[in-house]
């Protein structure tokens, strides 16, 4: 255990001694957790709107105020007809047409019943389906404020939003990034550390010592662990700075968490380091690995919403389960109790993977 | 007593044998050179002896323990300088020292003591505080020995220390081998160099995997008629057929 | 010497140093080659990326798993909720018999909605259900509680005890009432718009960054030297370096559009002599950054450390792959703006989806352009400095 001490000192030496990597360990991660809440968006604000009115009517003229008061459109243009906002689609200055026939209002008088169009870009499918679906439950509100319409108001349900009551996106974000900061951290870092030394032939010198793997390694990952939760503490205190984001739960249930879980994916970094050769070949695989466990961890996209095979999937992503419980710690305040399978899961994965370091480091070949 | 014992060591990558049956040994406190052309398979061999590398067939030991399953414990008694210079370039002269002095269990005031004098020997008092990797070469191969043999080994491997450094440097290259071999670590050296083999108590000379001359630099010399190391060595590996 | 000579002989040198550069190329190929592990990965990350994206990465409602409090244990209420469970948009998780129950689904994640009956929902017309729906993703809870109210309304024609028909969730009277067209995209595919961004991803991946990280990689090692002093001039060496690369990330884009199309029934509308243009520009783009970051960084690590964080990131946050660049704030879709990935992702839909012609990309083709002479000029200027 005494060596361990010398190798930890040569590691933090190297770490403060490398030009770009104190800097880039703190201050893009720290970037990362002021531009991507605001980037990683999913609400619509700002949904380019071509209106189409050839009623010229008052009702037209009601409908045009009420939908762009909405706060969700911006007027692109008025057009005479329907191909020249299709114009306006073609050349990305419109998401979406509302076009109200001639006769609207006349029908409506005579018939209790009209159509207007909606046509929406929904090449982003997201985006087209959301602009049309607040456009159409505008209308719907046209019509109940204008009485035409009696029914239609849900009157027998009430709905009441948990945990996140001003349904603010970056609320949900937040804690998702922090756990992915430390994904990034842990195992992009440490994937390349064991083999930098391989390539510059280091390692060579430390393989004809009788320093154990596992003490070597351990050497290797205390110091990510380390880094990792100093940038956790900073990354905590930038989001109750900035988004005034506290948990809800206990902050020690995060750290214990958070050093579970760097502990595991540092050891998936190192496994990585362990069976590459160069650092090109480590670096790729840690990326093909870590694209799989970012897009399947819940952090973007809902795992309910993925089909059965995918979600089948994520039981074996050890960032799905940390992100759920940051979001889970974060906003529903949830214990230990409720998080003991969590827990059971983070630290299965710390041990495997840790194990497949070990093993997959080779002092001889 | 001898410290390295080798009988029919063979390394295979696939269909190429890189060290082909080879036996011998080697006694304490002796000074080996292992001779051999580029390709001839004396890294391999080498590293096989340091545990860096299984072997594929054959027996060796190694200060007493068996290259197959005790590598950890040989390691506890060699020393190893690699061709390519592997000390942390981005350490200073002195955290090299005390890493390496910490991973073979000196610590302390012990450690303290021993930083102090390997500078000392090395004269590289002025450079304590230099990071390695601005140190010229011929001084980093020297303190790179002197780093292998800080726990004061019984064996010490060193895989051609004196490339590419000039004469003057190489020549107090082997005033530190002297004085380690005094203090009676046995050294086991690869060279391309024949003024070094001359300075080998016994050398072994390499051709394609295989061992084609051991005996003492003036027995061989004899018994191939000639007054210098050069033409024993281009006696025989003239025969070679791998290149480069 | 006459001058035809001089010519003769230049022409020589000119023909020697082609094939310098000829085998230069072919050892960078090799290079790339011998590393097996590395090139099936960069063949098959576009495979996953598109196949995760394609079928796994949806915001659709579906099997969300809810919890029912009910109090009134009425038929009526039993009935809806069969119904409930009989949706494809639900799962019934569980019954739960009080407030703290259902609390302690939602603490462990279990369920995202809770439905209360209330005691008097059968017999008084005033009770109404409620919906508690876990607003930890506002979006899902949105559209959760969106498609509950739905479901509840649709099975809502039920008659309460005592006979009289139930008001609270018929629909009747005069409305206008929205037609709604989806543009390019009826059947609201995701596939539409990944695809153009997958592909502006792989090409920062390969381009910029194993350039980058194939070049940092010989300075690291000292080779760059070696092959500085060779009467190679460094612009070919760099060019050399960067040809295995581009004819990589072709084979790559030719995948892409060969799954988009087959599998997920992506249309190639307009030119593919356009498509493969732009792409082949932007690809220019992505060289010429990754020669940048080459000039900047010492070590490999980082230069990959900048290709993720600097390229990568961006590409997937602000070029609207992901997420709609409208949504951002100000200075973010004022940034937005440096990153090429965005407007090849535009002139890719426009010409891919769309099916326009040259005419509508021509001002993402300038900027392109412009980016490349750019940093082109840039980097040759911090490569001569540097190296």
């Amino acid at each position: 255990m005494k060596t361990l001490r010398y190798l930890l000192e040569k590691e933090f030496k190297q770490i403060r001694r490398d030009r770009f990597l104190p800097r880039i360990i703190f201050l893009v991660p720290l970037m990362q957790l002021i531009i991507l809440p605001f980037a990683a968006n999913f609400e619509m604000r700002n949904i380019y709107l071509s209106i189409v009115d050839n009623d010229h009517s008052v009702i037209s003229q009601q409908l045009t105020d009420k939908v762009l008061s909405s706060g969700y459109f911006q007027l692109t243009d008025v057009s005479p007809e329907y191909n020249q906002a299709l114009a306006s689609i073609e050349s990305n200055r419109a998401d979406i047409i509302l076009e109200i026939p001639a006769g609207t209002e006349k029908q409506l008088g005579k018939e209790g019943y009209a159509e207007v169009l909606i046509a929406a870009n929904a090449v982003n499918g997201t985006k087209g389906g959301m602009g049309s679906s607040y456009l159409s439950s505008i209308i719907q509100d046209f019509n109940r404020e204008k009485g035409f319409d009696s029914g239609m108001s849900l009157s027998g349900i009430c709905s009441t939003n948990l945990f996140n009551p001003h349904l603010d996106y970056k609320n949900f974000m937040v804690p998702g990034i922090l756990a992915f900061l430390m994904t990034i951290i842990g195992g992009f870092l440490s994937a390349l550390n064991v083999v930098g030394e391989k390539e510059k032939g280091t390692i060579e010198q430390i393989n004809v010592t009788p320093v154990p793997k596992s003490v070597f390694l351990l050497s290797k990952l205390i110091p990510f662990w380390i880094i990792g939760l100093i940038l956790l503490t900073v990354g905590t205190f930038i989001a109750w700075l900035v988004y005034g984001l506290v948990p809800i739960g206990n902050l020690g249930i995060i750290y214990l968490f958070a050093a579970a879980y760097l502990i595991a994916f540092t050891g998936f970094g190192l496994a990585i380091s362990s069976v590459s050769s160069t650092q090109q070949q480590a670096m790729f695989t840690a990326f093909f690995f870590f694209i799989i466990f970012i897009l399947l961890s819940g952090l973007f996209t809902p795992i309910s919403s993925m089909p059965e095979w995918a979600q089948n999937l994520t039981l074996f992503n050890p960032l799905r389960y940390f992100v759920e419980v940051m979001r889970m710690v974060y906003m529903k305040g949830s214990t230990l109790a409720d998080l003991s399978v969590h827990f059971g899961v983070i630290c299965f994965f710390a041990i495997a993977f840790n194990i497949l370091a070990v093993v997959g480091y080779r002092k001889s070949n | 007593m001898n410290v390295i014992d080798v009988t029919n060591l063979t390394k295979s990558f696939g269909s190429f044998t890189a060290v082909d049956h080879i036996s011998f040994n080697v006694g304490e406190g002796e000074l080996f050179g292992f001779l051999g052309a580029n390709g001839a398979g004396k890294t391999t061999a080498m590293r096989m002896l340091c545990g860096l590398s299984a072997p594929t067939s054959g027996e060796a030991r190694v200060a007493g323990f068996d290259v197959y399953k005790e590598t950890e414990k040989i390691k506890q008694h060699i020393g190893y300088m690699s061709q390519k210079f592997s000390l942390y370039g981005d350490l200073k002269v002195w955290e090299n020292i005390r890493l390496y002095g910490g991973i073979y269990g000196l610590s302390g005031k012990k450690l303290k003591e021993k930083t102090d004098e390997l500078l000392h020997v090395l004269d590289l008092e002025g450079e304590r505080n230099t990071l390695v990797d601005s140190l010229p070469l011929g001084w980093k191969q020297k303190l790179a020995f002197s780093v292998a043999i800080i726990h004061d080994p019984r064996i010490v491997f060193l895989d051609e220390p004196t490339g590419g450094v000039d004469p003057v440097t190489r020549r107090q290259f082997w005033e530190l081998i002297y004085q380690a071999a005094e203090r009676g670590i046995t050294v086991f050296v690869t060279t391309h160099y024949m003024d070094e083999a001359e300075y080998c108590n016994r050398v072994s000379i390499m051709v394609d995997g295989k061992i084609e001359a051991l005996d003492s630099p003036a027995a061989l010399k004899a018994s191939f008629n000639t007054d210098n190391m050069n033409d024993v060595f281009h006696a025989l590996a003239r025969k070679a057929k791998r290149g480069e | 010497m006459t001058y035809s000579m001089l010519w003769h002989v230049k022409q020589k040198e000119e023909s020697k140093s082609m094939k310098q550069f000829v085998s230069f190329v072919r050892k960078e190929f090799y290079h790339i080659f011998r590393d097996m592990r590395t090139m099936m990965i960069l063949l098959g990350i576009p495979v996953i990326l598109i196949i995760i994206f394609g079928y796994a990465i949806t915001t659709e409602i579906r099997s969300v798993p809810v919890a029912v409090l009910d109090q009134s244990r009425t038929d009526i209420t039993r009935k809806l909720v069969d119904r409930i469970s009989a949706s494809e948009y639900f799962n019934l998780y569980k019954m739960v018999d009080n407030m703290e129950e259902a609390q302690q689904l939602f603490r462990r994640n279990k369920v995202r909605l809770v439905i209360v009956f209330p005691v008097d929902f059968a017999t008084s017309n005033d009770a109404s259900i409620q919906l508690l729906a876990d607003a930890t993703d506002p979006n899902e809870a949105t559209q959760i509680t969106a498609y509950m109210s739905q479901l509840i309304m649709d099975n809502g024609n039920f008659s309460i005890a005592n006979g009289t028909s139930d008001s609270r969730f018929s629909v009747s009277g005069s409305r206008l009432v929205p037609v709604v067209h989806l543009l390019y995209n009826p059947l609201m595919k995701g596939a539409y718009n990944f695809v153009p961004g997958v592909m502006g991803l792989i090409l920062i991946l390969i381009c910029s960054m194993m350039t980058s990280v194939g070049i940092v990689k010989e300075k690291e090692m000292g080779t760059m030297e070696v092959l500085l002093v060779s009467p190679m001039k460094p612009a070919y060496i760099v060019i050399a370096k960067a040809i295995p690369y581009l004819l990589l990330s072709m084979v790559n884009i030719v995948t892409i559009l060969v799954i988009a199309y087959f599998l997920l029934d992506v249309p190639i509308a307009g030119s593919l002599t356009l498509l493969v243009f732009i792409s082949i520009l932007y690809a220019f783009v992505a060289l010429c950054l990754g020669l940048l970051v080459s000039t900047m960084a010492d070590t490999q690590k980082s230069a990959m450390l900048v290709c993720v964080m600097v390229l990568m990131l961006p590409v997937i946050l602000l070029s609207g792959m992901v997420f709609p660049i409208e949504n951002m704030p100000v200075v973010l879709q004022w940034l937005s703006n440096i990153v090429p990935a965005k407007w090849y992702i535009i002139a890719v839909k426009d010409v891919m989806i769309k099916g326009l012609g040259i005419g509508s990309v021509l001002p993402e083709i300038a900027i392109l352009t412009v980016m490349v002479a750019f940093l082109m000029l840039l980097s040759v200027k911090r490569f001569k400095i540097r190296l």
